[in-house]
């Protein structure tokens, strides 16, 4: 196979674009997608902070490298969700790739913010691990963006992400999430900052070829809590899909995008009010991260205040934001 | 050929060389689910692997409700 740039040896086959690639040529190819993806859908300038949510794995860790290399603004932001020895690596791995680049790294423990880690909060309150993880990331990435100047935050979610989870919403026919998928969520109230997924036009093979060849040191293994998860198969789905016919994975998602969502989009407009608690922007009288705080402290579980966090490259002083949201936990 | 199979914690042997595209065949799995990576090296479908090589095949698949 020849690398359809240089006609040199391929080392990367995309069916869906026809197309092979060397190494050199696939990482441009690559940076370039990216790039042309922000600035079309409007995510973000070179003049703006962006908080990049980095778990260690490879879409995040890629989304970082590349907006580093095309001279943006990023800065990492690290959840320690406290799941055993996964954590201990993924965090290892975010503050190795920190130190080598000297770029900034914010580390905030959901353990310090929510009263339990990941796994203590089902044990603690029933909710499912996943869907309380789920729940933190959104809200704690979100609130640590406010407190420290970011207007936007950005996620390593590709293609292949996307489109499972539009599979699983419109399995149920949910349309609050089939009104909220977006590649760009504007920031729709003060409290919330633009949430966008860059790398939402590339598949995770690719993310993960571009993280090989660029030598960086992601963490193959999964979480735990990801065995068996119906996401899964949902994926494995649509890649017996895209076996069949590449491209469908990526025509299922952007077809979506232009003819199905505007239609959700005008049945869902909700009203927000200010949680009573602390402050961000909620349907209820007290946002969901708030009620599984009081669930988790009711339990007996609280441990808010510990000194779990810690911050890597990191003034403290651009860390104090955090202590004022901390105290308005109940 | 000595075949890795990342995050399974899994090795098998295989005896003769194969094409990359009939090795994926033959353990089930889906081209767009994984790399194929020999030392520093990704290959193609279409590359063949010897008999006394040793390659990884490396799920890209990640999971969760992310
Ligand atoms: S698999 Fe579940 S618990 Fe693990 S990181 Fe993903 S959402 Fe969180
Ligand atoms: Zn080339
Ligand atoms: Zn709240």
């Amino acid at each position: 196979m020849k690398c359809i740039k240089c006609r040199g040896p391929a080392v990367l086959e995309l069916r869906r674009h026809n197309a092979a690639f060397c190494a050199e040529d696939f990482l441009a190819f690559f940076r370039k997608q990216t790039v042309e993806t922000i600035r079309k859908w409007k995510m973000f300038t070179r003049e703006e902070p962006v908080l990049v949510a980095v778990s260690g794995g490879k879409d995040s860790l890629a989304l970082w490298d590349v907006l580093l290399l095309e001279g943006y603004d990023a800065t990492g932001l690290y959840l320690d969700l406290g799941i055993y020895d996964y954590s201990k690596a993924s965090r290892a791995r975010c503050e190795a790739f920190a130190a080598e680049r000297g770029a900034k790294l914010h580390v905030v423990a959901v353990a310090d913010e929510m009263g339990a880690s990941i796994p203590e909060v089902k044990e603690l309150t029933r909710r499912p691990t996943c869907s309380a993880c789920g729940l933190s990331k959104r809200y704690l990435t979100n609130r640590v963006a406010l407190e420290q100047g970011f207007p936007v935050v950005a996620t390593g979610h590709n293609l292949d992400d996307e489109a499972a989870t539009l599979l699983g919403s419109v399995l149920h026919w949910a349309p609050e999430a089939l009104a909220r998928q977006s590649p760009v969520l504007p920031a729709s109230h003060p409290g919330f900052v633009r949430r966008v997924k860059p790398f939402f036009r590339i598949s995770e093979r690719e993310t993960a070829a571009y993280a090989f060849l660029r030598g960086i040191d992601y963490i193959v293994e999964e979480c735990p809590f990801s065995r068996g998860a119906t996401s899964l198969v949902y994926k494995e789905v649509l890649n017996r899909l895209e076996e069949h016919s590449p491209g469908a994975k990526a025509a299922f998602f952007t077809t979506f995008l232009q003819r199905a969502r505007p239609a959700f989009e005008r049945l869902e407009e909700v009203e927000l009010r200010d949680c009573a608690r602390c402050g961000q922007p909620t349907t209820a009288e007290v946002c969901a991260f708030c009620r599984l705080a009081e669930r988790v402290k009711r339990a007996g579980g609280d441990r808010t205040g510990t000194p779990v966090r810690s911050e890597a490259e990191t003034d403290p002083s651009e860390l104090r934001g955090l202590g004022a949201a901390e105290r308005a936990l109940p | 050929m000595r075949v890795i199979l990342r995050n399974q914690g899994k090795e098998v042997e295989l005896a003769g060389r194969r094409r990359v595209k009939d090795l994926l065949r033959e353990l089930g799995l889906f081209p767009e689910a994984v790399l194929v990576i020999r030392g520093k090296e990704l290959l193609t479908s279409d590359q063949v692997v010897g008999e006394e090589e040793t390659i990884e095949v490396r799920p890209v698949v990640s999971g969760g409700a992310r």
